[in-house]
C-alpha cells in the first residue's frame, strides 16, 4: 500500500467502513417513529389549545349577539323579574374610570419610564424600580382593591369611580413604565448623541428625539395597559362597586361592564343571564380594539 | 452668562450653543422629575406592604398565627381560619399550572421551532395573545355555563366508578375545583407560552445546527438540546404563572364554589384567598374586614415572593444567555 503512494502519488483510501450511512426515513428506526409520533401529537396539543378560544368567541357571538340591540347602549340595568333592560350606565362607567386610570398612569409612567431608561438606566435607583416595576406585573388585582379601599374608599367615606379608577390604574402602571422604557430604548444611541452633540440638555433631548421617536412604541404600552384593564373587575369590586343609575359624579358608586357580568352570572333570571352574555361580547370587542390600535398605532419607526 | 462653563466652547451665535439659564432650570426640574417619578415605585410597593399590613394588625393581634391553621369562618363567633383557602389557593394554582404548563410549552415548541410557515405561526401566536386578552370574568361566565356541563358526566361517572380515590371522592354539582383549575389552566397558557417562546428563541441558531449536523432527529434537538437549554427561561416561565394562577380572582370566585373546607376531591367546592377576598369583602363588616386583610397580607405575601423569585430568575437566566455581565 504504502509503496503504491510513494510511487504513484495517490493518498491511500481511508479504513474501516466506507460505505454512506442510510439517510432515508426508516420505519424500522425506533427514534423516526418517535419523531412522528412527537409531532403528531404537539400538533393535537396547539389545535386543543386554540379550543378554548374558539368556544369563548362562539359563546359570545351566539349568546351575547342574539341580544345585541341599541337599547343595550341606552337603556339602564332591569331589577329581578323585569324583561329587557340594557347596560348603557356600565359601558360609560368602564369608560371613564378607565379614562382616569389612563390620566394617572400615562404621565407617571413615562416619567418614571424616561428616568429607566435615559437618566438612570444602570442607578440603584433605576434597577430597584424597574425590579418592583415587573413584580407589580404580576400583583393581583384583588389586592389593588383592597389597597385602595384601605387608602380611598374609607378616607372619601363612599366607594366611587375615583377610587375604581385609582385601583385600575396601579395595575395599568407597570404595563406603561415597562413599554415606553423598551421604546425609549430602542431609539438608536447615534440620535440621542447627537442631540446632546449641538448642545442640547438632556432633557430638550428627551422631548425633541427620544419621546417624539418612541411615541409609537409609548402608544402600544398605553393601549396594552387599556385592554388589560378595562377587563378587570376584581379591583372594582368594593372600590366603584355598582350602580344601577347613570353616572352623575365621580364621587358615586359606578357601574362597570365587568361588575354587571359578574353580579348576573349568579342570577337565576334568563333576562340577566342573556344581558351578561351580551355585556361580555361588548367587553371583548372594547378589550380587543384596545388591543387592535397598540398593533396598528406600535409600528416601529426604525 | 458668561461664567457659563461651555461658553468658551461654544460662543454666542455659533450653530450649537450652550444652554441658556432657563434651560438650566428647566432640565434640573425635568430630571427631579423623572426621578420622583422612578422613586414613587418604590414607595408605592412599600406603601401597599405598609397599608395592608397596618389594616391587618388588629387581627393579627387577635388572632395570631391561629388565623393561618384554622378551618373556620364564622363571623358571629368571631372564629376565622384560612387553612382551607390557602390549601385551595395553592391546591388550584398547581393544577393549573400542570395543565396550562404543559400545553403552554408543547405550544412555545410549535410555535418557535419550525412546525408552521411563519404566516401561520403568526395567526396562531395571535390567537394565543387573544386568550391573554379575555377577561377574567368573561372566562367565569363561560366557565360557569359551558365547563361546568362539559365536565359533568365526565366528572360524575370517575367518582362512581373510582370513588375510592380521594381525587374522586365527592360528585361535581356545580361549582368546584376542577373547572376552576380547567379554566385557570387557560388563563395561565398565555403566560408559559408567550415566555418560554423568548426562552427558546434565546437559544444561538449556533447550538440548533451543531445538534441537526450531528444527525440528530427534530425532536431529539428540541429535548436534548433546546429544551435544557432554554430550560432557566422555562422555569422561570412556570414560577411566573403560577405566580398569575395564586392571585387570580374573578373566574374563580365564580367557578370555585366558595366553601371553606379542606378537600383533595377534584369536583368539590372549594375556596381561594382571593375568591375569598372577591366574595366575602363587599358585604363585610368592621370585625371581618379586619381578617379579611390579615388574608389579603397572606396573598401579597405569597405572590411577592414567587413573583420575585420568577423575575429574579429570568433577569439572571437572561444575563447568561446574552453573555452580559
Amino acid at each position: 500500500m504504502t509503496d503504491l503512494a510513494a510511487q504513484t502519488g495517490r493518498v491511500p483510501p481511508i479504513s474501516g467502513d466506507t460505505s454512506t450511512p442510510d439517510l432515508a426515513h426508516s420505519w424500522s428506526d425506533g427514534r423516526a417513529v418517535a419523531n412522528v409520533l412527537l409531532t403528531g401529537g404537539a400538533w393535537l396539543i396547539a389545535l386543543l389549545a386554540a379550543v378554548p378560544l374558539v368556544s369563548v368567541l362562539y359563546m359570545l357571538i351566539v349568546e351575547g349577539g342574539s341580544r345585541l340591540s341599541l337599547e343595550l347602549l341606552t337603556d339602564l340595568p332591569p331589577a329581578g323579574f323585569e324583561t329587557g333592560g340594557g347596560f348603557g350606565n356600565a359601558i360609560v362607567g368602564t369608560l371613564v374610570m378607565v379614562g382616569i386610570a389612563a390620566a394617572i398612569s400615562i404621565p407617571f409612567g413615562v416619567l418614571a419610564a424616561v428616568y429607566l431608561s435615559e437618566l438612570g438606566p444602570d442607578a440603584r435607583l433605576g434597577r430597584a424600580a424597574r425590579f418592583l416595576s415587573k413584580v407589580l406585573t404580576g400583583f393581583p388585582s384583588i389586592l389593588a382593591g383592597v389597597f385602595v379601599y384601605a387608602v380611598v374608599v374609607l378616607a372619601m367615606g363612599t366607594y366611587s369611580a375615583l377610587a375604581g379608577g385609582i385601583a385600575l390604574s396601579l395595575l395599568m402602571l407597570p404595563t406603561v413604565i415597562l413599554t415606553a422604557e423598551e421604546a425609549m430604548k430602542m431609539v438608536p444611541r447615534k440620535m440621542k448623541d447627537a442631540a446632546l452633540g449641538i448642545g442640547c440638555t438632556q432633557t430638550q433631548m428627551i422631548w425633541k428625539v427620544v419621546l417624539p421617536t418612541a411615541l409609537p412604541g409609548i402608544v402600544t404600552g398605553v393601549m396594552l395597559g387599556v385592554a388589560r384593564v378595562a377587563g378587570e373587575s376584581a379591583p372594582l369590586l368594593f372600590t366603584a362597586l355598582f350602580s344601577n343609575y347613570w353616572l352623575s359624579r365621580v364621587s358615586e358608586p359606578t357601574a362597570s361592564l365587568s361588575i354587571l357580568i359578574f353580579n348576573f352570572s349568579s342570577m337565576p333570571f334568563e333576562n340577566q343571564i342573556q344581558l351578561a352574555w351580551a355585556a361580555s361580547l361588548v367587553l371583548v370587542l372594547i378589550v380587543l380594539v384596545f388591543n387592535l390600535l397598540s398593533r396598528l398605532l406600535g409600528r416601529p419607526k426604525y | 452668562m458668561s461664567d457659563h462653563p461651555f461658553a468658551l466652547a461654544a460662543p454666542r451665535g455659533a450653530v450649537s450653543q450652550a444652554p441658556s439659564g432657563p434651560e438650566y432650570i428647566v432640565d434640573r426640574g425635568f430630571r427631579a422629575l423623572a426621578w420622583f417619578a422612578a422613586a414613587l415605585i418604590l414607595v408605592l410597593v412599600a406603601y401597599i406592604v405598609w397599608k395592608i399590613g397596618g389594616q391587618a394588625m388588629p387581627a393579627i393581634r387577635d388572632y395570631h398565627l391561629d388565623f393561618l391553621t384554622g378551618s373556620s369562618w364564622n363571623v358571629q363567633e368571631k372564629r376565622f381560619g384560612i387553612l382551607p383557602a390557602i390549601w385551595g389557593t395553592l391546591y388550584s394554582s398547581l393544577l393549573a399550572l400542570t395543565l396550562g404548563g404543559f400545553f403552554g410549552l408543547t405550544v412555545a415548541i410549535f410555535l418557535t421551532q419550525g412546525f408552521l410557515p411563519a404566516r401561520l405561526a403568526f395567526l396562531f401566536r395571535l390567537i394565543v395573545e387573544m386568550l391573554a386578552a379575555i377577561p377574567s370574568v368573561v372566562f367565569g361566565l363561560w366557565g360557569i355555563f359551558v365547563v361546568i356541563p362539559a365536565i359533568r358526566p365526565a366528572a360524575n361517572w370517575l367518582n362512581e366508578t373510582l370513588g375510592f380515590i380521594p381525587f374522586f371522592g365527592t360528585s361535581l354539582s356545580g361549582p368546584g375545583l376542577l373547572p376552576a383549575a380547567i379554566v385557570l389552566a387557560i388563563m395561565v397558557l398565555p403566560t408559559v407560552a408567550a415566555i418560554s417562546q423568548d426562552a427558546l428563541n434565546a437559544v444561538p441558531y449556533r447550538t440548533k445546527e451543531a445538534a441537526f449536523g450531528m444527525g440528530a432527529t427534530k425532536w431529539e434537538v428540541i429535548l436534548k438540546v433546546m429544551v435544557p437549554t432554554a430550560a432557566g427561561g422555562i422555569f422561570s416561565a412556570m414560577v411566573l404563572g403560577f405566580g398569575r394562577a395564586l392571585g387570580e380572582t374573578m373566574a374563580l370566585a365564580m367557578l370555585i364554589g366558595n366553601s371553606n373546607q379542606l378537600t383533595l376531591s377534584l369536583f368539590a367546592p372549594a375556596e381561594t384567598l382571593a375568591a375569598l377576598l372577591a366574595s366575602h369583602f363587599p358585604e363585610a363588616g368592621p370585625v371581618e374586614v379586619e381578617a379579611l386583610m390579615y388574608a389579603a397580607l397572606v396573598l401579597l405575601a405569597i405572590t411577592l415572593l414567587v413573583n420575585i423569585a420568577g423575575i429574579g430568575l429570568l433577569t439572571i437566566t437572561q444575563r447568561k444567555i446574552s453573555g452580559k455581565a
